[in-house]
């Protein structure tokens, strides 16, 4: 049997996997069409990619793409995708979840990501609100905003991923907004093609619980970076602290070794994981040692 | 003049950061070296200088392999040490040391022979030999080999340099002399044989046992953070971790630990966590996940009392509970808990093979006490060790939960085939896409949790019994008091009492039943309510007459047992 290639080779052909549970108008679509041309553009095979989610809209998408995928648990996705990548570091690996799952829930994963630096790519659906339990605030949330769950107005002060990542001098760090459909998928390439951890914000509506954060005002909200050098921290970090409109592309590239090039694992022997035997005359020289 | 014959047991007590466990390593490497059985345990306090931490060594010329209380030869280090142990000091307990280290209250109750310890460390040119002297007199006494003396102190501190290797061999050899000459002058004499073939047997820790259990068992990736007492297992991971080409991580929490080991075993490989009680409370949630994705996952749980902080450097049984019930909705799950060196290294390494081929969360229970006793044993044999593999390819039309007959699925791995793996913490159909459809559910569910526990079940290995089939007692024990219930009925020495050990404790195999019917039942357990008595009584039905308990974050001593036991036959 033969499979299909390119962007075809990503359409889910499984029996249930057509069954899309985002809301008509939604974000995702849009961010599932950018990842898929993302894959094909790279060249690669649906085999050769995981994608690793956490909970929630954002969460379901290994689900509608064909591609390894694991739907895991809120917030968890990013450790789960470093023990993935650790163990088979050919793998394409992708770590994907809302501003919720990875800003809240799955906070300081995020921040010991960034220290480790495992070659995965994250990308954050960034809808500043709770989608799945419907309209709750997010981490991103902009101050002001009423919801059932915040009646008197969010006071908290929102998550800035961008700068967070900067000061924690991440490896790749970068802003989009998924209504810019080229622009994304080039950024979402590079990010991919990075060597390290990649984080890429992804903005994006949720039509039917954010009517502050519209297709409309991200575009008026935003603005591109043409004559920034992603190289100079300083620079990137005062971009990252831009409020009104919101920078997009790429902040910050900072080349540093990955997780899966410092573990001795890989300094001998470069298989996966999987393939490897017990080292038993190992474990018989531990035996003679402790003889004596 | 006082004699010990065949079997001493010796404590040593002093502050943490007296180098009570450098006196442990000399005494244990050179006793066995010369031909003794040794076996020791630690107890320590949770602090990192200070307070008082003992340490005992058997040494006999059987095997011996379990802790007792009794205290033949007594070294305390400083003051307080005496009124530590007060309650394991009989009228026969010799004290070696000094005056001043023993309180006044004691010095007419207890059988005190002076040794300058100090004036023969300053001899040596510093009171910081204090230990290296004292192992060297306890060596002595035994009329040990002084070379092994040697031969480890150059182990020990040959980084730190000659002079510090010179003398502290020095003073170890003043030590050796005078423990000599004490015998010698009729002072102390002890009597134990020695066995030609300890020389050729190994010292192994509980620690180490799992430890490298689980690296001849295949595991290539550990995930941990740290907590008492199962650090240990972690820090042999990493201290070998160049040799054997694993990936030892230190993560911010449990909860990445375990995630990001079921992220490693989703991609093939043989991953393995090791935490305490608290550290696993935090880690039930992916527990949960492991259940519903058929994820396999190794956990290494090192029984601390709780609840909460509990005693963090004490012992109990008292995380079966937790372990049996961990995780929301119902899924299935192996636990084994080891009660010899042997069973620890030969349980961790089949615990990789279980956890591949059923795809269910093995975990292996110890506790601080297993962790941190050690002693000598055979060699074991790796020929006893298997190597199953069960991944699949993922060929065009591959079903990651397809459902079977007993339950067990085909597990593939991202990269090994052409089609794709997906795994689902939520509910799935054969392919791993959601479902909320009623039927697949129904069936899902029962494929998990009943036919696949059934398939374990029905696999799972009987208890050993040891005694007669038709004995009027059994006694039941489970982990890591083995020994201490094995040595005790050793000692009843009576012919209607058996003994039952658990080292597969659930699922239970039904045919387990058979070797209650009759008998009346004791169960020895390390926690307050008798944990694995409920489980008996609610897997197999069996009633439990007699629990004998003990709670105080204290193990079992041979004769706490025997007395239990006595009081119960009797």
């Amino acid at each position: 049997m033969n499979l299909p290639t390119g962007r075809e080779a990503f359409e889910p052909r499984r029996p249930t996997s057509k069954d899309v549970a985002w809301c008509p108008g939604c974000g995702n679509f849009g961010i599932r069409n950018i990842l898929i041309s993302a894959l094909a553009e790279l060249g690669l095979k649906p085999s050769e990619v995981a994608i690793i989610s956490g909970i929630g809209q954002a969460a379901k998408m290994p689900h509608y793409i064909n591609a390894n995928g694991y739907h895991t648990l809120h917030g968890r996705a990013i450790p789960i995708a470093t023990g993935v990548k650790a163990a088979s570091p050919e793998l394409t690996v992708i770590a994907e979840g809302g501003d919720g799952d990875m800003y809240a829930e799955g906070g300081n994963h995020l921040l010991h990501a960034i220290r480790r630096n495992p070659d995965i790519t994250v990308l954050i659906h960034d809808n500043q609100i709770y989608g799945l339990t419907k309209g709750q605030a997010s981490p991103t949330t902009m101050v002001g905003m009423k919801t059932p769950t915040q009646p008197w107005g969010v006071f908290e002060e929102p998550f800035n991923p961008i700068a967070l990542a900067i000061a924690m001098n991440a490896s790749f760090v970068a802003r989009t907004f998924m209504g810019y459909f080229r622009e994304s998928v080039e950024i979402i390439k590079k990010a991919i093609q990075h060597k390290g951890l990649a984080i890429v914000d992804i903005l994006h509506p949720c039509v039917s619980f954010n009517k502050v954060n519209t297709y409309a005002w991200y575009r008026e909200h935003t603005y591109w970076m043409d004559d920034h050098d992603p190289h100079d921290r300083e620079a990137a970090f005062k971009r990252a602290l831009e409020e009104d409109p919101l920078p997009l592309g790429i902040f910050y590239v900072n080349e540093k070794p990955t997780f899966e090039e410092s573990v001795p694992a890989y300094r001998v022997d470069k298989r996966p994981l999987w393939q490897r035997e017990p080292k038993l005359d190992l474990v018989e020289k531990f035996f003679e040692d402790k003889k004596a | 003049m006082t004699e010990f014959k065949e079997d001493v047991s010796i404590v040593l007590g002093g502050a943490a950061g007296q180098g009570i466990q450098t006196v442990e390593g000399i005494l244990t490497y050179a006793l066995k070296r010369s031909g003794y059985h040794v076996y020791a345990n630690k107890e320590y306090m949770s602090r990192v200088r200070g307070g008082i931490n003992t340490t005992e060594i058997r040494v006999s010329s059987r095997r011996v392999r379990a802790f007792v209380k009794r205290i033949d030869i007594l070294v305390p280090f400083k003051q307080g040490v005496l009124s530590w142990v007060s309650d394991r000091l009989s009228k026969e307990t010799v004290v070696l040391g000094e005056r001043e280290n023993v309180e006044e209250e004691f010095l007419g109750r207890v059988n005190l022979v002076e040794v300058p310890l100090t004036k023969l460390a300053l001899e040596t040119g510093s009171q910081l030999y204090i230990n290296t002297t004292a192992a060297g007199l306890i060596v002595g006494l035994f009329h040990g080999d002084f070379g092994a003396v040697e031969e480890y102190i150059r182990k020990r501190f040959g980084s730190k340099g000659e002079n510090v290797v010179n003398k502290n061999i020095e003073a170890a050899k003043k030590g050796y002399e005078l423990g000599v000459k004490l015998c010698e002058e009729g002072t102390i004499r002890v009597e134990v044989g020695r066995d030609e073939k300890v020389r050729e047997e190994i010292l192994l820790s509980g620690t180490e046992a799992v430890g490298i259990g689980a690296l001849a068992g295949g595991m290539n990736f550990l995930s941990f953070y740290p907590m008492s007492p199962s650090t240990g297992v972690s820090t042999f991971a990493a201290q070998k971790a160049e040799e054997f080409g694993i990936i030892v991580e230190q993560v911010e929490d449990e909860i990445s630990a375990i995630n990001m080991a079921l992220g490693a075993w989703f991609a093939g490989a043989r991953a393995m966590v090791s935490t305490s009680g608290g550290g696993f409370a935090l880690m039930s949630e992916a527990l949960s996940l492991a259940g519903m994705a058929e994820n396999p996952i190794v956990i290494h749980l090192a029984q601390r009392p709780g609840p909460a902080t509990g005693l963090p450097t004490r012992t109990m049984q008292g995380d079966l509970n937790l372990v049996l019930y961990a995780g929301h909705g119902d899924f299935p799950r192996i636990i084994l808990a080891p009660g010899s060196m042997e069973e620890a290294f030969y349980l961790t390494a089949e615990a990789f093979n279980l956890a591949d081929k059923y795809q269910v969360p093995v975990i292996i229970l110890t506790d601080q006490y297993f962790v941190d006793t050690y002693y000598n044993l055979p060699r074991p044999d790796l020929g006893r060790v298997r190597f199953e593999k069960y991944i699949v390819e993922a060929k065009p039309g591959y079903r990651r939960y397809e459902l079977t007959e007993d339950g067990i699925s085909p597990r593939a791995v991202p990269g090994y085939g052409e089609e794709v793996v997906i795994a689902n913490g939520n509910e799935h159909d054969e392919w791993g896409d959601i479902t909320e459809e009623a039927e697949l559910t129904r069936e899902m569910q029962e494929k998990r949790a009943i036919r696949k526990l059934e398939t374990i079940r029905k696999n799972a290995p009987l208890p050993r019994l040891i005694g007669s089939e038709n004995a009027r007692y059994l006694v039941v024990s489970w982990g890591s008091t083995l020994h201490a219930v094995e040595e005790a009925i050793e000692k009843l020495g009576r012919d209607d009492v058996a003994f039952l050990h658990f080292s597969w404790v659930y699922p239970l195999n039904p045919e387990t039943k058979r070797f209650f019917e009759g008998k009346t039942v004791i169960v020895v357990e390390n926690n307050v309510t008798g944990q694995f008595a409920d489980l008996l009584k609610k897997e197999l039905g069996v009633d439990v007459h007699h629990r004998v308990l003990k709670y105080d974050g204290r193990p079992f001593s041979v004769e706490e047992v025997f007395d239990a036991l006595k009081g119960v036959v009797e």
